[in-house]
């Protein structure tokens, strides 16, 4: 029998109800995982085994009783720190929370507890979910557990949810929770080589989640492959009042409607996406993914998104702009860090707490959001970034009346040498070039993998498909899967 | 349009951050990197176009006037509200003197 922290959300369930472990094992067996890993990795910021042991032994007892299981009965799962979980430290990766516990548990986590999960700990990301490589954590960068053939050169495991994908690529999480603004769920589950899905705007509550830009934020599932994405996700999913644009809408069956039957489906592919330059193995990787999609029955279909060049460009106003507001909320007052100078009076206080909590690219998204907000540029800077977000969802409206799903790549390249891109911005932002247009929509979007590029590292296809339209994303993701045979690993070296 | 370090100054004050001379240093010239590459938003003809603030579209609800209907947002918690609070005093948030 293979190691148990080999195992998916499926097959440990599947492995729990039918009798061939517990569940204490499996926690038992993930803890000492992360116990190992973790100093090396730097994926969890705190551990929790307890919470995971504790929420195994219910489930066994559950079991003995003969009660019906959740659909996440037994399975333990990292937790990215960015939701509130009552009694358990919740940062942001950012010095400005630490130590902050909260004093009650966000809608989707504890939607997964009472579906059966346990949390083996609180997962590391980028500083406030800001970045795209992990770096900007207060915490310390999380290391991949990937490495180029021949190389021990440390990579990023994507960000902001790279805590997440690096726990779920080296088997020490069952599966994780993500956040995705602008591709955060869908850039890390590419260059780890595990499936990631960010649904419909609304479709999972924001309440207990540290804001971001709300307009943008959603949370979603990280996993071993896309019908343990489905599962989960359909866990995490479901209407709350307590998050005014959460969907009001039932939650479909989508792990029991999985199917890689794509006939009479259509497969967008845009024109835009071809950039310049585009590295040779992701352009491969997006036409293997192309004929795959043909040999499940789908139709492919070019199609055009004029506006895909300036989706990097109105992201980076919007989201710096709504988190300017939402991290308003960190005065040194109601909780986190004070900084209180000596004779210092309310407003040193606040300048003097905000200077010392937040990192570099935090402040940095705060002072542009606060200039393009700043009277006499919010029309030019804000209000036009608005208008041509308008255009960007509008060429996709287009687009959904010719094709069911969009097909592209996930990221322009593999994952990176930690410390590469880290001098320059700009260059970091362009990580995210395809992944930013869907969220800027709202749409359900996901990553797969679909193989190893020359130096031996994980790549990913991204489907994005029509509001609401999950299954279409993951029947398209699933068709992929079953094709690309992605069995890859990394090599434990930790 | 390019900031100089006044600029920046002035919005830090507003964005209530702390910034050293050589913080502003520093911030200049990348502000300035960001703030001309997003320029390139201005050549999108958006004639007509209404600015998107709602992605998906979603009603916005009203809850029923009752106090506490949700334990979890209703009041009377004041213990855990102030639990995370680095100064309370007396059962409020604590502040430097605001008046001389």
């Amino acid at each position: 029998m293979s190691e148990l922290t080999d195992l998916g959300i499926a097959a440990i369930r599947d492995g729990v109800a039918g009798g061939e472990f517990t569940a204490t094992e499996v926690a038992g067996a993930f803890n000492s995982a992360v116990a190992e890993a973790n100093p090396v990795l730097n994926a969890f910021i705190v551990t929790t085994p307890d919470h995971a042991l504790a929420a195994a032994a219910k489930v066994d007892a559950a079991r003995a009783a003969g009660e019906a299981l959740g659909p996440l009965a037994g399975v333990p799962i990292g937790m990215k720190d960015l939701f509130a979980t009552q009694g358990v430290q919740t940062t942001a990766a950012s010095h400005i929370l630490e130590g902050f516990v909260p004093q009650y548990e966000s809608t989707v986590s504890q939607k997964l507890w009472d579906a059966g999960a346990g949390m083996l700990g609180k997962l590391n990301l980028d500083q406030f979910a800001m970045g795209s490589s992990n770096e900007s954590s207060a915490f310390g960068r999380v290391i991949s557990p990937w490495r180029a053939t021949g190389e021990t050169a440390p990579r990023t495991p994507g960000g902001s949810s790279g805590g997440s994908s690096a726990a779920v690529a080296a088997r020490i999480a069952a599966a994780a929770t993500g956040t995705d603004t602008g591709g955060s769920i869908r850039q890390p589950a590419a260059y780890t080589g595990i499936s990631g899905i960010k649904p419909t705007y609304g479709r999972c509550s924001r309440w207990g989640i540290i804001a971001y830009a709300s307009s943008l934020d959603q949370a979603g599932a990280m996993a071993h492959d896309v019908t343990d994405c489905a599962i989960m996700l359909g866990a995490m999913a479901g209407f709350d009042a307590k998050d005014s644009t959460s969907l009001d809408l039932p939650v479909p069956a989508w792990a029991a409607g999985l199917s890689d039957d794509l006939r009479g489906l259509k497969v967008g592919i845009p024109r835009e996406y071809r950039i310049d330059g585009l590295n040779a193995d992701v352009a491969k990787g997006w036409d293997d993914g192309i004929a795959w999609l043909k040999d499940a029955g789908a139709e492919i279909v070019d199609i055009s998104l004029p506006h895909t060049k300036y989706a990097l460009a109105t992201y980076y106003i919007i989201a710096p702009a709504e988190a300017s507001s939402n991290l308003a909320r960190y005065d040194g007052v109601r909780y986190g860090l004070r900084d209180l100078p000596d004779g210092a009076g309310l407003q040193d206080m606040y300048a003097a707490t905000r200077a010392a909590g937040f990192g570099d690219e935090v402040k940095r998204r705060i002072l542009i959001g606060t200039y393009v907000l700043s009277a006499g540029y919010y029309d030019a800077y804000y209000t036009q970034a608005q208008k041509v977000r308008a255009l960007i969802s509008r060429d996709f409206e287009d687009a959904f009346k010719q094709v069911d799903v969009i097909l592209t790549p996930t990221a322009p390249s593999a994952a990176f040498v930690l410390g590469q891109k880290s001098d320059d911005p700009l260059e970091m932002y362009l990580n995210d070039v395809f992944s930013v247009p869907a969220s800027l929509a709202g749409l359900p979007s996901m990553s797969v993998p679909c193989g190893l590029d020359r130096q031996g590292l994980p790549l990913g296809l991204h489907l994005a498909g029509r509001p609401f339209d999950e299954q279409g994303v993951l029947n398209a993701g699933l068709a992929i899967e079953r094709r690309a045979g992605f069995t890859a690993k990394p090599a434990k070296w930790w | 349009m390019s900031v100089a370090p006044a600029d920046v100054a002035k919005i830090a004050a507003l964005a209530r951050i702390k910034v050293t001379p050589e913080d502003l240093a520093a911030m200049v010239p990348e502000l300035n990197g960001i703030l001309s590459w997003v320029e390139q938003l201005g050549e999108v003809d958006v004639t007509g176009i209404e600015p998107m603030t709602a992605v998906i579209p979603n009603n916005l609800r009203l809850r029923a006037d009752v106090v506490g209907a949700d334990p979890l947002t209703g009041g009377n918690v004041r213990d855990k509200v102030l639990a995370n609070a680095p100064a309370p005093e007396h059962g409020f948030f604590g502040v430097p003197k605001v008046i001389e």
